[in-house]
């Protein structure tokens, strides 16, 4: 392995750096801004963050966005799961590579296209337009992105594993229930993970299928910015970007954790045999 | 086969040859395909109870396909497959009182070995306290009480492949399925582990169906064995009786060494056969009982420790000889194989124990030799 550090590694890792992070970095730091002038620096502070949990229209949109995330992460999961199933258990269906292409056409379908199809569904079917329909509409959208993480684990696992539960005894739902499901857990958290950030941060498929009382946080904060950015903006942001990085965090010091002590413990039962 | 001689019981079980005996698993008229691939085509076989029977056969050749059968993973295109009189057709895997080691060993990772042995007995709704009294058992049975808490990636491959065999051996299942169980480990391992196999099925008196293409491993521990290919069984016999009297030129060259040497067949009596190999065989005597007419061609195969290696001509050298020069050597330690090139340009193998402790070998290469044999050292093939 090369670790030498040449000019052109070290100038080239922080122009990336800064190109994704800089952004992201200034909208931290004025969060903490005395002034109301977003542009302006005037000292550090947290009263904007103290102001905003005074500000019952970003509490209420936080609360729905949450919401809507859960329910549609939720569903999604288990509709993604098991298409994920059929697709690798099933073999060749008629009518399969239909089936596989219908399910991951939303990964490259444009959002606005989603948007408007099924706010013309709603419209024609005459369903009420609110919280509910923003949720189906991302169930819709983000079962495909977990159908994908399912389906990878799916194609890696051991089929004799199920095979030797069956064999022991256990009827085939059950077998599901206490051997599949376990171990593809993972992949299924994961997935409902993805599921609820996908719908954390849509503006798009969320601003053509709501009605009235049902605004989400980006759709707030995008209606505010119109307005002009506040401060308050700024640490609604930061507060997001903060929970988003914890989470990416632990999971990833819990895989690692989970690796290290595997790896330690097949080191002690190679050394015991 | 030390494992043969255990007893004066071992020695007489035989249920195959009487004829009172009852089947256990029967396989009658199984076709199996998959898609134009037949699997298993038109098989009939019969296995009794208490026997430790294997399935031998390259890859291909239909034996796991055939062990799935019974553990209901795949039904039969056509025929039944029976198991102690009650027909498998349409009984799912999980109803059957069959158990299978996998290959793979197939643990449940994500549980204790304790929680995998017991797995099978919370199916069948055991009160806990025996299920506890009966994983004990297991464990023990084993050696493997130390490791109940352990996850199974915490065991060596020795030890997950006795958890499986804990396991699949917990429900006291009527037939226990062996799919290449003791392929994955090394060869020492493997040789021990074959003799605690047969003690196993001693003390329990279970019937053991075992696939593998290992023909020693499938040797040493069955009491009869089918030789398999291409979905079709060639053999079904003890393991010494598919050593010594192959029914075909397949089986022979499957089970061990043998050489073989084409000729035509000239007397046919009942218990004396005579061949003519020509050039390179001359002429070959056999004690044999066989339903052949003379001028029909035939194989003589001989093992290679069947043959006496000489540097001088022996008495008699027109019938049961044959002469060549050393061509190659290989010296294994025990035994060192020679291969002597005859006039006819074919190639003969020829096993000779090395009994004393000379490093230098008095037969040496390109020396001219002679091999002779008796009249029941060898056997006439016509297929």
């Amino acid at each position: 392995m090369n670790s030498r550090t040449s000019w052109f590694n070290v100038t080239s890792v922080t122009l990336g750096l800064a190109f994704l992070y800089l952004p992201i970095l200034l909208l931290i730091i004025y969060s903490f801004n005395e002034s109301r002038l977003v542009t302006v620096w005037a000292g550090f502070s947290t009263k904007w963050y103290v102001e905003l949990f005074s500000n019952k229209g970003l509490l209420d949109a936080a609360w729905v966005t949450l919401r809507v995330a859960f329910f549609s992460a939720t569903v999604a999961t288990v509709l993604g799961t098991l298409a994920a199933i059929t697709l690798v258990r099933f073999g060749r269906f008629y009518g399969r590579t239909l089936f596989s292409g219908m399910i991951y056409a939303p990964l490259v379908m444009p959002d606005v296209i989603i948007g408007l199809s099924l706010l013309l569904l709603f419209v024609s079917v005459d369903f009420g337009r609110g919280f509910w329909t923003i949720v189906l509409a991302h169930i819709t959208c983000s079962m495909c992105f977990v159908a994908v993480v399912v389906q990878s684990r799916l194609v890696a696992f051991d089929r004799s594993l199920e095979e030797a539960a069956l064999d022991l005894g256990c009827p085939p739902v059950k077998t599901f229930f206490q051997i599949t499901l376990p171990l593809i857990a993972p992949a299924v958290i994961a997935g409902w993970m993805l599921a609820f950030t996908l719908s954390l941060d849509d503006l798009v498929i969320a601003s053509f299928t709501t009605g009235p009382g049902a605004t989400t946080l980006p759709m707030k904060i995008y209606s505010q910015v119109r307005l002009g950015v506040t401060p308050e903006i700024n640490a609604v942001s930061t507060i997001m970007i903060g929970l988003v990085s914890i989470g990416v965090i632990t999971a990833s010091l819990m895989t690692k954790r989970r690796q290290a002590s595997r790896i330690r413990a097949e080191r002690q039962a190679a050394a015991n045999r | 086969m030390a494992a043969k001689a255990v007893g004066p019981v071992k020695r007489s079980f035989a249920p195959w040859r009487d004829p009172a005996s009852a089947p256990f698993i029967e396989f009658r008229n199984v076709t199996k395909r998959f898609g134009d691939f037949v699997a298993v085509d038109d098989l009939t076989l019969t296995i009794y109870e208490r026997e430790f029977f294997a399935l031998l056969g390259p890859s291909g050749c239909g034996k796991t396909t055939l062990m799935r059968m019974v553990a209901g993973f795949d039904e039969p295109t056509v025929g039944e497959v029976l198991l102690d009189g009650q027909n498998l057709a349409g009984v799912p895997p999980y109803r059957r009182p069959t158990n299978m080691m996998f290959q793979s060993y197939a643990l449940f990772p994500h549980m204790t070995v304790e929680a995998n042995i017991a797995f099978g007995l919370k199916q069948d709704r055991m009160p806990k306290a025996d299920i506890a009294t009966r994983v004990e058992e297991m464990l023990a049975l084993v050696k493997l009480t130390p490791f109940a808490k352990r996850k199974p990636h915490q065991l060596s491959g020795g030890q997950k492949q006795r958890v499986a065999l804990a396991r699949s051996l917990a429900r006291k299942p009527k037939v226990l399925l062996l799919d290449e169980p003791l392929g994955a480990l090394d060869k020492k391992l493997r040789e021990d582990t074959q003799f605690e196999l047969v003690d196993l099925q001693q003390k329990l008196g279970l019937t053991f169906l075992i696939v593998t293409h290992d023909q020693e491993e499938a040797m040493t521990v069955a009491d009869r064995v089918a030789v398999m290919d291409q979905g079709r069984i060639i053999q079904v016999a003890t393991p010494a009786e598919v050593y010594e009297q192959p029914n075909s030129r397949y089986v022979a060259d499957f089970i061990g060494d043998i050489n073989l040497l084409e000729g035509r067949i000239t007397v046919c009596n009942d218990g004396f056969i005579r061949l003519d190999c020509g050039v390179g065989g001359g002429t070959v005597e056999v004690d044999q009982t066989m339903d052949a007419t003379p001028g029909e061609n035939g194989w003589f195969a001989i093992r290679p420790e069947k043959m006496t290696l000489s540097l001088d001509p022996p008495e008699n050298p027109t019938v049961n000889c044959i002469a060549g020069d050393v061509w190659d050597i290989g010296y294994l330690g025990d035994v060192s194989i020679y291969h002597v090139r005859l006039a006819g340009g074919a190639t003969v193998k020829a096993t000779v124990t090395n009994r004393t402790r000379l490093v230098e070998r008095p037969i040496s290469w390109d020396d001219k030799v002679w091999l002779t044999w008796p009249r029941d050292a060898g056997i006439v093939l016509t297929r």
